[in-house]
């Protein structure tokens, strides 16, 4: 049974701007946002998963986006190296709940960059890393050394889909779901090289964050608004489950940024 | 052309990161050399590849590895060159740096600069104040100069051969053997020598008294006259005969004609004398004492004649410089701006020239001994073509394609 990590959006909220979607003007709307997260939790209750909680702490408002916590396989976790200050409090709280749960925490080196399973999603065997705008590509290879396994690193170029899990999404039967508009031309050259059965999203669809769905068997939770893409995902035989995601849309995640699986693989290779 | 060697490790091969690397130099203008490359060998070992990048300008290149930097290129900490201080007025100090005539760059403070010029057999002064790096010759040095020793922070760009193959120096980049056809070759050197006229390029002419002896006089004077010549450089001798054969049509006594004429090297030191009389070779063209031949084409035309001196000269000649480390000199500063060089029946004076040579210069070298072919293009590795032959029919049929070419081009308008 899969376990996943996430954290209750009790502090949540737009205090600052580190991506195009975020707007303090327009803020989220916090009794929507609770609603919109309470259902998240309760459909993934109802799936083959168990959910772990970390506690929110006051004035850390993304750590409920606990994709981007670190990267765990197996028992090894790899904090994050955030890349902004305003969310570089969260790595010794994620760091410290793994370590009290069992997980060997293997830190980077502090000066490189790196957004745990936000940047890093294993599709097969090969580790997909997007980087640029959050982490550096120096951390993939520190990331590919500590596991010992192949990384394909690959450059995100729409500042809208700054994390590779916005636009990526690799699924079990090696398939993968994603916007090729979103990377350079040398990083669709290499996604096409790896994953032979690609499933293309529209520009449209791809704006409501359906790219960042969690996948657990033929069970995949994505944002709504993807009608397409939910009707080719249904033809594969996948159960979709669409969730309103509109307040954390508003911060540049979704459903996805909102889970860490622990682990997201039993061993790299 | 600035340059830095980057370095770059992971998985960059199945990430497509170093043919992006690659592509973005180039797009940016740049260029690369990769010095060494080693790929995983299992699916998840990294690989890794060294590079040296060169850019035409510092703040271009600068810019460019900036670039580079975000997809995981480092850059190469390298150390800088040792100095030592020149003990005393032209010496260097022991264990000096010995240049060749590539583009070389030295590093201090981290970064590299170019050493201008670019001289082969010399040593390299830097500047700090000024940033700057120059070969220098012995006679150049000054007690206290900073000069590099050792080979660290030196580095060596040879030059690249061209991936375009539309140069035909690049393209055929060979000796021509005495049994093996020239036509072509000879047509496709007076296209090079057009075009160089064109882009206003510099050609010299280093000629040797061969071309006078064989009767090729008349057709080096062709080529001075439709302005295929900008620089001549010869020997005492080589003016000498020159002189002899348009005053009393023989050289060192021999006519054209192949017959011994009356006078034998008498005709010689007669021409001389005369020349040194009128006062010079320009002096004796301005009076209309000299009235023929191929300094007498130069002074016509233009055509700046450096003449240099050797122990066997009658004379000498007016204008001949005589003191080795002068001449030198001057032919150094005569060469700077040259663009193509044509080694004709020479061997001292081409290998002299030859050694003074940018490696950028295109070269033809013709000589009827393969030796003398042979190591006088070996300074241009990548720009020189050879011909074993006699100068005689190489220049008739040189002049006869650019004349031909010429009255060709002239009927058309």
């Amino acid at each position: 049974m899969r376990e996943l990590l996430l954290c209750p959006p009790d502090y949540y909220g737009i205090e600052y701007e580190i991506n195009p979607w975020m707007s303090r003007a327009r803020g989220a709307e916090a009794a929507l946002a609770q609603k919109q997260w309470n259902e998240l939790h309760a459909t993934l209750s109802k799936l083959d998963c168990k959910i772990h909680l970390i506690a929110p702490q006051r004035g850390l408002p993304d750590m409920v986006f606990t994709a981007n916590a670190g990267l765990t396989i197996g028992r090894k976790f790899i904090p994050s190296n955030f890349r902004h200050k305003e969310r570089a409090g969260e790595a010794p709280h994620f760091a410290r709940w793994m370590e009290e749960h069992g997980y060997q925490v293997a830190w980077l080196p502090d000066d490189l960059y790196f957004e745990g399973e936000g940047d890093a999603l294993f599709g097969g065997d090969v580790l997909f890393c997007g980087y640029k705008f959050r982490s550096d590509i120096q951390s993939h290879r520190a990331v590919a050394d500590m596991l010992g396994c192949l990384a394909v690193s690959v450059e995100l170029v729409d500042p809208r889909f700054y994390h590779l899990d916005t636009c990526f999404c690799p699924l079990p039967d090696g398939a993968a779901v994603w916007f090729p508009a979103a990377f350079d031309e040398y990083g669709q050259r290499a996604i096409r090289e790896h994953v032979a059965d690609l499933i293309d999203v529209l520009p449209e669809e791809a704006m409501h964050f359906s790219c960042n769905a969690v996948v657990l068997e033929r069970d995949i939770v994505l944002p709504e608004g993807a009608p397409k893409l939910v009707a080719i995902l249904q033809d594969r035989g996948y159960r979709c489950h669409e969730l309103p995601m509109s307040e954390f849309i508003k911060a540049g995640g979704a459903c996805k940024c909102l889970v860490m699986f622990m682990p997201q693989r039993e061993s790299a290779l | 052309m600035f340059s830095e060697t980057i370095e770059l490790r992971g998985h960059i091969i199945d990430s497509l990161i170093l043919p992006k690397v690659l592509d973005q130099i180039l797009t940016h203008g740049a260029n690369f050399k990769i010095g060494e490359i080693k790929i995983g060998k299992k699916r998840a070992d990294q690989s890794f590849a060294r590079i040296e990048v060169s850019a035409e300008t510092s703040e271009a290149l600068d810019e460019l590895i900036l670039r580079l930097r975000q997809h995981g290129a480092e850059v190469d900490k390298r150390a800088d060159a040792q100095i030592a201080k020149a003990p005393a007025d032209g010496v260097f100090p022991r264990d000096f740096y010995v240049t060749t005539n590539q583009q070389t760059f030295v590093r201090f403070d981290g970064k590299e600069i170019e050493v201008r010029p670019a001289m082969m057999n010399s040593a390299i002064v830097v500047d700090r104040k000024r940033r700057s790096a120059r070969a220098v010759k012995f006679f150049d040095v000054s007690k206290g100069d900073e000069i590099v020793v050792g080979h660290q922070g030196v580095r060596v760009v040879p030059v690249q051969r061209s991936t375009s193959r539309t140069d035909l120096f690049q393209f055929i980049n060979a000796i021509i053997d005495a049994d093996e056809p020239k036509s072509a070759i000879i047509r496709e050197l007076a296209g090079e020598l057009q075009r160089a006229r064109a882009a206003k390029g510099k050609v010299a002419v280093v000629a040797g008294p061969a071309i006078v002896r064989t009767g090729a006089g008349q057709h080096l004077v062709r080529l001075i006259e439709s302005r295929y010549v900008d620089r001549l450089f010869a020997g005492n001798a080589f003016a000498a005969y020159d002189v002899e054969r348009a005053l009393f049509g023989t050289s060192l006594g021999m006519s054209s004609e192949l017959a011994f004429a009356r006078g034998g090297h008498e005709n010689l030191m007669r021409a001389v004398n005369v020349i040194r009389e009128a006062g010079g070779i320009a002096a004796a063209a301005q009076k209309k004492i000299l009235t023929g031949g191929i300094m007498h084409a130069c002074v016509r035309h233009n055509v700046d004649i450096v003449l240099t001196g050797s122990i066997r000269d009658e004379g000498p000649i007016p204008g001949v410089t005589t003191d080795a480390i002068e001449a030198q000199k001057v032919m150094r500063e005569k060469l700077a701006d040259v663009t193509h060089a044509l080694l004709l029946a020479t061997i001292q004076h081409s290998l002299a020239v030859a050694t003074m040579l940018a490696p950028t210069v295109k070269t033809v070298c013709v000589d009827i001994d393969p030796s003398a072919v042979e190591r006088a293009v070996e300074h241009q590795p990548l720009q020189s073509i050879g011909l074993v032959t006699d100068v005689e029919p190489f220049l008739r049929e040189l002049a006869d394609c650019v004349t031909e070419a010429e009255s060709s081009s002239g009927a058309k308008k």
